[in-house]
This record gives structure tokens, sequence and C-alpha cells, in this order.
């Protein structure tokens, strides 16, 4: 994941409202991640839990089932009060933890697009912010390749992860915010098109 | 096989002069070719080779009037006139002139069966000719035939990469890391793409293609034509798109896509090792069937030769 900048969630952000408030008693959940198969990922993973007050009930760290992109996937039970646990699986995505479920929540699938035009000058934490505010996606990664600065044609690739189902409004979402920002969406290629 | 036809051939370009000069190889006799302005007729057969060595001479095929070509004594005409958009002309009053007459036609110009389908099977209906246009899609590759084949109606969708300039320049960028103007001057140098390169680069060549096939699809149920497909081409795609997409195992294709519900064309994410990654200047079409899976027919999607070939197989199969 080099060039990653990571989720631009965080609880003062886009989620605020969804907090549950904060007189709710503590609550088991379970997060699933997907992470790189190298030292200190997973202790990376686990610091934004404890110290945003989560209590860890176990790990299970599945190594023996690495994902079709190379990662390993990893379940946490947590137990913290509903606005902990908000912040929790925030501070995971802003770390650049790739957060595949949350709770009750499940992105069941990935969706890439390429935005492509002045992507600088189009203000890119306004457009991640927008569509992550969209309730069927959540931005897994970007990657930014402007080559030549502000101004001038670069591009972004964003990974979205959909609720099962959820692609084609997302998709929607991309479109529309670049069509008021005047960049192009690189679609992919939908329908089995392989 | 049936016995050889009197071909009249309309077009005097890579593809007509391609039909012209590899007729007899297949059996066939032509007995007029014509270009814009002129025209040569002989019942006997014509020269073909003295006709296209005169077009490079001196640029006529010969002394007649090419409305001569129109009003000879052939079977088929074959219409490889360029390619025009909206009222196809004058394409499509080739087609009309050889159908009232009872004749048959296989079309390499896109312009009368994108733009005025309706119209084209219209006069085929009224008419003991039939009409053939597997060389209006993907050059020398059989797809129409094969559509033909599976029945129509069980094909649910087409897609596929259907020009060969807009591919062969996606894919230099991406191999060579080079950005858009860089590779088209080099494949103008090549002879890969035109002075004009826009037919191809914003994606109308490969829209009428999926105009074609959609109508194909579609029967006589609905028309398309190429203002209701949804067009983007390649120009606005940077080498730094290409870059974010390889990073991740994918590369960017102008992807056409052709249903009963309409035509879509623009650079696409596919997969790296995807069937529809093709590289350089091939093509290639995937069918989805409702009964036999996905089928996947490449090769090269343009050339003289290689168009001529496919119209030279629809001569051949017709009755």
């Amino acid at each position: 994941m080099t060039s990653t900048l990571g989720s631009d969630s965080d609880s003062e952000g886009s989620r605020a409202g969804e907090d549950a408030g904060h007189d709710g008693a503590p609550q088991p959940h379970t997060i699933r991640l997907e992470l790189a198969d190298e030292p200190g990922e997973l202790l990376a993973a686990l610091e934004p839990i404890s110290e945003n007050g989560g209590n860890l009930l176990s790990i299970f760290h599945e190594r023996g089932s690495i994902t079709p992109r190379g990662r390993i996937p990893v379940e946490v039970d947590v137990e913290a009060t509903p606005d902990r646990f908000e912040a929790i699986v925030a501070a995971l995505r802003d770390a650049g933890v790739n957060v595949v479920q949350a709770g009750a929540e499940q992105y069941a699938e990935e969706l890439v697009v390429v935005l492509v035009g002045d992507i600088v000058g189009a203000d890119l934490s306004d457009t991640l912010r927008r569509v992550e505010a969209c309730p069927s996606a959540s931005v897994a990664d970007v990657s930014v390749n402007a080559p030549a600065g502000r101004g001038e044609s670069s591009s972004a690739r964003l990974r979205l992860a959909t609720r099962a189902g959820g692609g084609s409004e997302a998709l929607q979402t991309v479109r529309d915010l670049a069509e008021e920002k005047g960049l192009h969406v690189i679609e992919p290629l939908a329908g089995g098109g392989v | 096989m049936t016995a050889g036809k009197r071909l009249a051939v309309v077009g005097a370009g890579a593809v007509g002069g391609s039909v012209a000069d590899l007729a007899a190889a297949y059996g066939h006799t032509v007995v007029a070719f014509a270009d814009s302005s002129s025209a040569v007729v002989d019942s006997g057969g014509v020269d073909t080779d003295a006709a296209i060595e005169q077009k490079s001479a001196d640029g006529s095929v010969g002394d007649a009037d090419p409305e001569e070509a129109l009003h000879a004594d052939y079977d088929v005409l074959v219409e490889a006139t360029p390619t025009t958009l909206d009222d196809a002309e004058p394409g499509f009053s080739h087609v009309r002139a050889a159908l009232e007459r009872d004749r048959h036609v296989v079309l390499a110009n896109k312009g009368p069966v994108a733009e005025r389908y309706s119209d084209l099977r219209g006069l085929e209906r009224d008419s003991d000719g039939a009409v053939r246009f597997e060389a209006t899609v993907g050059g020398a590759i059989p797809i129409l035939s094969t559509v033909g084949d599976l029945n129509p109606t069980h094909v649910t969708a087409a897609r596929g990469v259907l020009n060969g300039t807009a591919n062969f320049i996606l894919s230099r960028m991406a191999a060579e890391g080079i950005d858009y103007e860089h590779v088209l001057a080099e494949a103008q140098d090549l002879g890969v793409a035109e002075a004009d390169p826009a037919f191809d680069v914003e994606g109308t060549d490969a829209a009428l293609k999926c105009v074609i096939l959609a109508n194909v699809l579609a029967g006589d149920d609905q028309e398309f034509t190429l203002e209701d497909a949804d067009v983007a081409g390649i120009t606005d795609v940077p080498g730094s798109a290409l870059e974010l997409a390889a990073e991740d195992g994918r590369t960017i294709r102008l992807v056409g896509e052709a249903t009963r519900e309409g035509i879509r064309v623009g650079p696409r994410l596919v997969p790296q090792n995807a069937a529809l990654a093709v590289t350089g200047t091939r093509n290639i079409v995937q069918l989805e069937t409702a009964h036999a899976g996905q089928l996947n027919l490449s090769g090269r999607g343009a050339g003289g030769e290689e168009t001529a070939s496919a119209v030279l197989g629809d001569v051949g199969r017709l009755g």
C-alpha cells in the first residue's frame, strides 16, 4: 500500500452525526481487518483500539487463509461503548488499516475507480469526504499520481469498500462528484467483463 | 460452395481495392469497380490489377462514370465507400439502387447499418436481395456471423475493444510510460493512426460498431443510431492514470458495450490479465449468451485484406 492516504473519515467529520451518544453501555463488537503480511502490522492495528478505550476480547489471526489481494484476514472482538466503537473504527481507518467489516456494517464488495483531471485543484479531500458520506461506501484507500502538480491533468485511484448491492449507488455518487468538479471517471467494467 | 458471383465493388480504398484484388481467389468475378469519380465496367471481368495500378498512378480506376458501376450486370454490390454519418450518403443510395434491382448487398461501410438500420432492413424486406455486413464490426473477426449462428435473441450482451488505433495508443502509453500526444505522433508515423485521428480516439468508430451490434441484438424491436450511444474517447486519459491502474494489476482499455438497452463506449479499468486487455491494434469481442456462456473472439480488427476477407466471407454466405 505505497502512497496510501487512507480513509478521510474521522470522528469529528462526516461520521459524527452517527454517534449513538455517550451514555451507552459497553457492548461486544466484531471488527474484520485485512492486514499486509509484514512484521508489526498486527500490533499497529491493535494500538488504535486500546488508545480509544476498547477492551480487547479476542483476536483471530487467519494466517492460513490469505485473501486474493495477498492480505491476511484478522477478526478482532472488542468491547466498547457505541461512541467509543465509532472512534476506534475511525482511528483504524485513519491509520490506514483496511477495515472490511465493523460491527454490523458489512463491506462486501470492492469498487476501484480512477479519477482524471485537475485532482488537486478540485479539492481531493472534499471529494473523499463526500464519497465517504455516501451511506453505501467507505474509502478503503487512495493513491494519487500528479506528475505535473496543481492545474495539470493528474489521476487518483480510489478503492471503495461497498455494502452488498451498494456498488451502483457508490459509483453514481462518484460520477456526480466528478461531473460537478469537471473530472473524468474511469470506471471498472461491470458484468463479468474480464 | 455456391457458384462464383459477379461483383460490383464501389469504393477503391484499402478495403475495396483488396476485395477487387482477392475476389478471383474466392472464385468470384469483378464486373464493375468504382471510386467516387471514376469506374471500370466489363461484363467479362474487370482487369483488377490494371485498375488498381491506374488508381495509384493517376487516381482513377477507369474511364467510365461511377454511376455506370451501379447499373452493371452484377449479383452482389460490395459497398466499401468511406463511412459517413447522419443520412449515410452516398453509401445508402448505392445500397438502395442494388436492392431495388433485387441484387444482394455486402457492406464494409458502417454508415447505413449504424445510422439507418430500419431503412436498410425495410429496403431488404421489399427486395429479393439480401444485405450482409460482417466487415463493419471487427474487421476480419467473424462477429456478426457468430451472433447469427447463436441467434441474436440468445445473445444478451456484446462488449469489446473495437478500435485498433485507440488500443495501440493505450497499450503503448501503458508499456512505455509516455503521454498521449507522443504516442499519437508515433502511431501517425507508423500509419496506425490517421492524420486526423478524431474518429478513432474520440470513440466514434467503436461506437458505430457497437450501434451495429445493438441493432442486430435488438432485431426489429428497436433501432439505435450514434445519437443513442454514450461515448467517451481516450484523449483525456493521462499516463498517470495508466500507472495507477498498473500498480493495482489493472489497465485501461477503450471498451464498447452493446445491449438491447443501449450503447456505451469509454475508457474502462480492466484486469491486466483479462481477455479484454488485448494489446496493440488487436480487437476482441466478448459475447454473453443465454445458453452458451461467454465467447471471446479476437483478431485483426482492421486492414485492407483482413476486412476484404470478411466481405468475401459474406459474399460466400449469400444464396
